[in-house]
């Protein structure tokens, strides 16, 4: 029980840090086509540690398996590759349309 | 026990700030295409700090919010890219 | 027949459990499912390679976590000095669609690269990359991890 919560705590921490960080990121970068990089550390690996440590915690709470943060992983994992690809789709196609720079 | 619930506390003040730079960018910008970015960080941010919640309090509620959060949040991220897409084609 | 399992397992693991009702349930849920895609798609004809799914899916999580630390040091400013995004293309040998798909995910999933277009024609990707260091490097890694293994699964 103790082990479990000090490793899920652990987990915890790391996921809420690479979410941190990759807004950050999207704070600190200067261009948008370097700001799409840093948000991915949080949907893919901060989110899997978060949802790992979520997991354990309800397996240890409960005490049964409860695995169905599995669900949640997975549709992020598929979902945000497909927003970004046609978020950069729409920035290249803006660009070309709108070379006097004009925002929005 | 108590290790845990102050990793959460933790975790929940890091994910704040996540939301607050998040939001910063949503209201800078400069373009739209950096804001509907931002959106979408920040409504991944709001889906960890639910599951945090539901960590927090034991109940298995607070999953199913985030995984509305989720599916919400990629379709309306969507919706807007394909927005940008579409919306301003000068043909 | 895979996507019926995979939906039914999906409904269960949802519901946290296995009584029959949920089964039943889950069962016309998924052939719901099944029929609708097989309306929106025609088959992909993947072969059926279990170890070879397994073995990429190993190398694209132990990739991403790889990235994710070094997009973590960058952000934090402890990266190089002379750090160099920019766009790179990249003749491919791959033509699947699905093969092609499954690449963009993967790329654009990974921190520090995503893809940002395809040529039909020519068969070249164009992918942004934040850290350029080495670029020969970089594309012998996309080639001898990742479109070598998707062709062998879907060529």
């Amino acid at each position: 029980m103790s082990a479990a919560s000090a490793f899920a705590a652990v987990l915890v921490i790391l996921g809420a840090l690479l979410a941190f960080l990759g807004s950050l990121g999207l704070l600190r970068m200067r261009t948008f086509y370097e700001r799409i990089h840093p948000p991915t550390m949080g949907t893919t690996l901060g989110t899997g540690l978060i949802l790992a440590a979520s997991m354990i915690h309800f397996t240890a709470l409960e005490g049964r398996p409860v695995v169905h943060e599995i669900l949640l992983g997975g549709l992020m994992t598929f979902t945000t590759p497909v927003t970004y690809m046609l978020l950069v789709r729409a920035a290249r196609r803006r660009e070309h349309h709108a070379d006097d720079g004009s925002d929005d | 026990m108590n290790i845990f619930a102050l990793a959460l506390g933790a975790a929940q003040f890091l994910l704040a700030a996540a939301m607050v730079f998040a939001l910063y960018r949503l209201l800078r910008g400069p373009r739209a295409q950096d804001r509907v970015l931002s959106l979408d960080a920040l409504y991944v941010n709001a889906m960890l700090m639910v599951l945090m919640f539901g960590m927090r309090t034991g109940t298995a509620i607070y999953f199913e919010a985030a995984l509305a959060i989720g599916a919400l949040g990629f379709v309306s991220t969507a919706a807007l890219a394909k927005f940008l897409l579409r919306g301003e084609v000068i043909e | 027949m895979r996507l019926f399992f995979i939906l039914l397992v999906a409904w269960l693991v949802l519901n946290e459990s296995v009584a029959p009702g949920h089964i039943l349930l889950g069962a016309g849920l998924a052939l719901a499912g099944v029929l609708v895609y097989k309306r929106l798609e025609p088959a992909t004809h993947a072969r059926n390679r279990p170890m070879l799914v397994l073995q990429l899916v190993g190398l694209v999580i132990a990739d991403i976590v790889r990235s994710n630390f070094a997009v973590a040091r960058i952000v934090l400013g402890l990266g190089p000095m002379q750090r160099k995004a920019g766009f790179l293309s990249l003749p491919l040998e791959i033509r699947h669609p699905a093969g092609l798909a499954t690449a963009a995910c993967i790329i654009t999933a990974t921190p520090g690269t995503s893809w940002v277009r395809y040529d039909a024609a020519l068969n070249i990707v164009t992918i942004h990359v934040l850290d350029l260091a080495d670029e020969a490097a970089w594309i012998r890694l996309f080639k001898e991890h990742y479109e070598r293994r998707l062709m062998e699964i879907f060529e």
